[in-house]
């Protein structure tokens, strides 16, 4: 592709600075906004559709993520029973390139006991940071800080954050449950290789994980003004038989007045964390 | 702040270390005046310097900064604002030798520390806790505009927290109930081991150096933001901006919605980003009551970002709330450039020091049951 590439540059040279610069100076039809250099502008509000949160993975709708035995037919356990309907799960067609995630088999193993045992284990119960790609298809939206020198991810869910380098610093120094990324311009997507997670954090709420070494590789594409394609490739040879992909749509907040809520929810599970260890637990 | 092996272990540990002193230590060496880097070298415009420009024309205000320092916040009564040379050696001389102290070796054959602590409080205190290692408090006086300062407040006059009014007065005392029976039940712990907010006023506003560790931002700038990340606890204060005053404000947050840090509006003057924040949560004002009285609901601050030098930008506040304070109040704080990444600061996910507070105040609690000749149970 590079070679390709590079002949045409010959070749066609001068047409082709005259198109670069062409693009630099004023926008072309496809309605997508630039940076003064050029560069797809995607500062501004973005949040996903659909249902991939509860599960990444096509799905039926389901009475409640933890469920127990009943008399005819599994129902709701009694910590999520009174949430009722809110509780439920919707279906969803999965954002899953094929469908399914290619476990190794000790690893699907650990998904199935880790959907088994959901509220002990989802790092989101606990306003745990969600890691990504999780952070970019939850139920909060985030919002992108695109400069010429920075690119920065504000999360509504737990105040996370991502900085993206624009320069690569190295290896990570420590692992973290953002991980570090590094971002580049392939043509008009911007390209994230994210990688130095801490192993902890998971893809949604049905128990699919991932290990420390996973290395994830984003595209951002914009497809107009006010839509992202949005696609990642996981590969964690500890986890997933081979590399896999999930991919889905972004939305922008087109409201000119939408502002990035604040969602910290570290206070908000204090009685679920240290509620027993209160001097007086609340009964 | 480096890249370096060591500090990348001093970073991680950090994180799941901090919680254990959050609480007592900034009020200890807070009010000590403990504390670090101003800005030796803030003076050092530069002559070839030339204020750097975003493509829209504005200063360009984005990268790593700190403001860390060993300036206290409020002055010693009766002094002057600016130190002079005399007193800055002195000062930062007596900074570096504490430092050289407490980064000396162990003795590898002392004894354990005694049951039940050393009898004294704060970072190193109790049973042993952080040596400086782990410690980047700032070793330098603040030095703003060419003057080394001692004290971050500049009004009143006299660098002192203002008086209160008498609803200022119950509102404070109220904040202090609230930590009386501190190892009852998470919500008595301070702020910042609970992992919600910085200790110190970091995010602010106004944003305040912590004493301790930390006192890391990234500045983030497109047109119509700025976007500040402090580095504890990976908070991003986002603030619109327009053009003047009015340009960002749209219809504004609702009075019930009063986020952590405020809802904060910026506009351009001259070269001056002016940030203006009201809406502040009344849980941040009143876990910051050791600093600084809480403010009421109508409490506003205003924050002004100048680049002075290739290093430093200066930053300037000022309080505005009649109904808490008699008298406005503000200060001046160099941010100077941070050489090195802002590392995660996941606090929450590792804070064991939370639970081990509580359960040992109810171990405590068990075991004075049982000498007092119950069984021990509740």
């Amino acid at each position: 592709m590079t070679s390709v590439r590079g002949t045409r540059a010959r070749r066609h040279g001068p047409a082709l600075l005259a198109l670069v610069l062409g693009m630099a100076a004023c926008a072309p039809d496809d309605g997508i906004p630039r940076t003064p250099s050029g560069r797809p502008d995607l500062n501004g509000i973005w949040a996903a559709l659909g249902n991939a949160y509860w599960d990444v993975e096509p799905h039926t709708a389901r009475p409640a993520l933890a469920m127990r035995e009943g008399p005819v037919v599994p129902v709701p356990a009694n910590e999520v029973v009174a949430l009722g309907a809110v509780g439920s799960v919707p279906s969803g067609q999965g954002i899953v390139v094929g469908g399914r995630i290619p476990y190794l088999p000790e690893a699907l193993a650990r998904r199935d006991e880790n959907r088994e045992r959901w509220l002990e284990r989802d790092p989101e119960i606990r306003c745990f940071l969600p890691g990504v790609p999780r952070a970019n298809y939850m139920h909060l939206p985030f919002q992108i800080f695109q400069s010429e020198s920075k690119f920065f991810i504000a999360y509504e869910y737990a105040g996370a954050v991502r900085d993206i380098y624009l320069e690569d610093p190295g290896p990570p120094q420590v692992d973290s449950w953002m991980g570090q990324s590094v971002g580049r311009w392939e043509d008009d997507t911007f390209v994230v290789t994210v990688n130095g997670f801490n192993g902890r954090t998971w893809f949604d709420r049905a128990g699919n994980h991932h290990g420390y070494q996973l290395v994830v590789t984003e595209r951002w594409t914009m497809l107009g003004p006010d839509h992202l394609m949005y696609e990642a490739t996981m590969e964690d040879p500890q986890t997933f038989s081979e590399p896999w992909t999930i991919r889905l749509p972004l939305y922008r907040n087109v409201d000119p007045d939408a502002r990035l809520g604040q969602f910290k929810c570290v206070p908000f599970v204090e009685e679920l964390m240290y509620g027993h260890l209160r001097k007086e637990p609340i009964r | 702040m480096g890249v370096s092996a060591a500090s990348a272990v001093r970073a991680r540990r950090r994180c799941a270390a901090v919680v254990l002193v959050a609480g007592g230590l900034a009020t200890s060496l807070g009010m000590a005046g403990c504390a670090g880097a101003g800005g030796g070298e803030a003076a050092g415009a530069g002559e070839g310097w030339v204020l750097p420009r975003t493509p829209d024309g504005r200063p360009d205000l984005q990268g790593e900064w700190t403001n860390g320092t060993m300036t206290p916040l409020q002055r010693p009564e009766g002094q002057p604002l600016v130190l002079t040379p005399e007193q800055v050696a002195e000062r930062e001389g007596a900074r570096q030798s504490f430092i050289d102290e407490r980064n000396a070796p162990s003795d590898p054959d002392r004894e354990a520390p005694p049951v039940g602590g050393d009898g004294s409080t704060g970072a190193a205190g109790g049973v042993g806790g952080y040596n400086y290692f782990w410690i980047d408090a700032g070793d330098r006086v603040a030095v703003f505009n060419g003057e080394p300062r001692n004290s971050l407040l500049t009004r009143p006059e006299d660098g002192r927290l203002p008086g209160l009014t008498p609803e200022g007065q119950r509102r404070r005392m109220r904040a202090f109930a609230r930590l009386a029976g501190e190892f009852d039940n998470p919500e008595n712990r301070p702020i910042g081991e609970r992992c919600i907010l910085s200790f110190g006023s970091n995010a602010g506003p106004p944003m305040l150096p912590n004493y301790f560790y930390n006192n890391n931002y990234t500045i983030v700038q497109t047109p119509d933001h700025v976007m500040i990340l402090t580095e504890m606890v990976h908070d991003a204060r986002i603030i619109p901006v327009g053009a003047a005053p009015g340009d960002s404000d749209g219809p504004g947050l609702a009075e019930s919605i009063r986020p952590w840090f405020g809802d904060s509006r910026g506009w351009w003057a001259g070269d001056t980003l002016v940030v203006r924040t009201t809406n502040v949560n009344p849980d941040q004002l009143a876990a910051y009551a050791y600093l600084f009285a809480p403010g009421s609901e109508n409490m506003t601050v205003t924050e002004r970002f100048t680049r002075a030098d290739e290093h430093t930008i200066n930053y300037e506040f000022t309080v505005e709330d009649p109904d808490t304070f008699v008298d406005v109040w503000g200060g001046e704080v160099p941010f100077t450039r941070l050489d090195g990444q802002v590392y995660e600061y996941a606090c929450h996910e590792g804070n064991y020091a939370l639970s081990n507070v509580l359960s040992g105040a109810r171990a405590q609690e068990r075991a004075a049951a049982a000498a007092a000749g119950g069984d021990g149970s509740p």
